[in-house]
């Protein structure tokens, strides 16, 4: 069930994925959005691994309650997250996780969040309002993020000044354009992060 | 890691892994999706396979996210195997950088310096 099949059981990360430094650690950002939005393109595009999946059993209600042998209970949901990795320097590893399309499920896996640096909000122009829930759960969660459009060629193009006030965004919160299946948009979305979070902690210390 | 945790395991309970992932008294929380595992001994002909394949992958330090894709199991039930490698001290858990409300700014600016030159 569980179990892979032994060839997968056996099988480990390809030999130029293995070489991560000893005395290194990790750090992640999370990259959310609606079903099919680009998460996992972006995730691609600056990964220097293949994006591998990870999964996670969910069970909503029945947490500690259902323990039937055999039987996964009903409640049970497996959520799959797809990821990938930047070698920042040798003390320094950048994970960054797709969250599953299926928004309910995000928050449920506490672990996706908790340490993660923040959040990219990746948007498709043409159904922004799967973006409100993940904003205000994020908001809540007191986890910074900064909003990406990803440009799909056949979206409608608005300005972003007009986009900002569909999602209700503040200002201070970063707003940019960025292209999924491009290295170098997604590098600078993840940048526009990074920045953002030394201004909030340049706020905090001031 | 694992050593405060009161129940890492219960003995003499022969349910399937995918049982113990939804249990209760599991060690979820002492691993983090990014924890960077490194092996500290070799397998043996006797350990479970899983665990044997988790030695052998992780000779080169690799996160529980990664490990967890390679086995193809659930992230949970990983933290169930890790749990017992630790605590036979077979691999070595590495946290990962702690991130406070607000990062550290020296943190900030070496993954700023490492983006810049992807």
């Amino acid at each position: 069930m569980d179990y892979g099949d032994s060839d997968t059981l056996r099988a480990g990360p390809r030999v130029p994925d293995l070489l991560l430094p000893h005395g290194a650690r990790g750090v992640k950002v999370v990259v959310v959005g609606g079903f099919g939005v680009g998460k996992t393109t972006m995730v691609g595009a600056v990964s220097e691994i293949q994006p591998l999946t990870t999964e996670e059993r969910m069970t909503q209600a029945g947490v500690g309650i259902d323990h039937n042998p055999g039987v996964s209970g009903k409640n049970t949901t497996t959520v799959a997250m797809d990821f990938g990795r930047i070698s920042i320097n040798e003390e320094l590893i950048l994970y960054l996780f797709g969250t599953p399309g299926q928004e309910r499920f995000w928050f449920l896996w506490n672990g996706i969040f908790e340490g993660a640096l923040g959040a990219v909000v990746l948007v498709d122009t043409r159904r922004i309002e799967v973006c409100f829930e993940v904003i205000t759960r994020l908001e809540d969660r007191r986890v910074p993020f900064v909003v990406a459009v990803n440009t799909f060629p056949e979206a409608p193009q608005y300005p972003l000044p007009e986009l900002r006030t569909a999602l209700a965004l503040s200002d201070s919160v970063p707003l940019v354009t960025c292209d999924a299946r491009d290295r170098a948009s997604c590098r600078d979305a993840l940048l526009s992060l990074m920045v953002y979070l030394c201004t909030l902690a340049a706020q905090e210390t001031a | 890691m694992t050593s405060d945790n009161p129940k890492p395991w219960e003995e003499g309970t022969p349910v399937p892994l995918y049982v113990i992932t939804g249990g209760e008294g599991t060690s979820a929380k002492a691993f983090d999706l990014v924890t960077l595992i490194a092996t500290r001994a070799e397998p043996e002909p006797s350990m479970q396979p899983e665990q044997a394949s988790i030695l052998t992958m992780c000779a080169y330090p690799l996160s529980v996210a990664e490990v967890s894709a390679y086995l193809s199991l659930p992230f949970s039930v990983v933290t169930v195997l890790l749990s017992q490698l630790v605590d036979d001290e077979r691999v070595e858990a590495i946290a990962p950088v702690p991130v406070a409300a607000f990062p550290d700014r020296g943190l900030l600016e070496a993954v700023i310096h490492g983006l810049r030159r992807l």
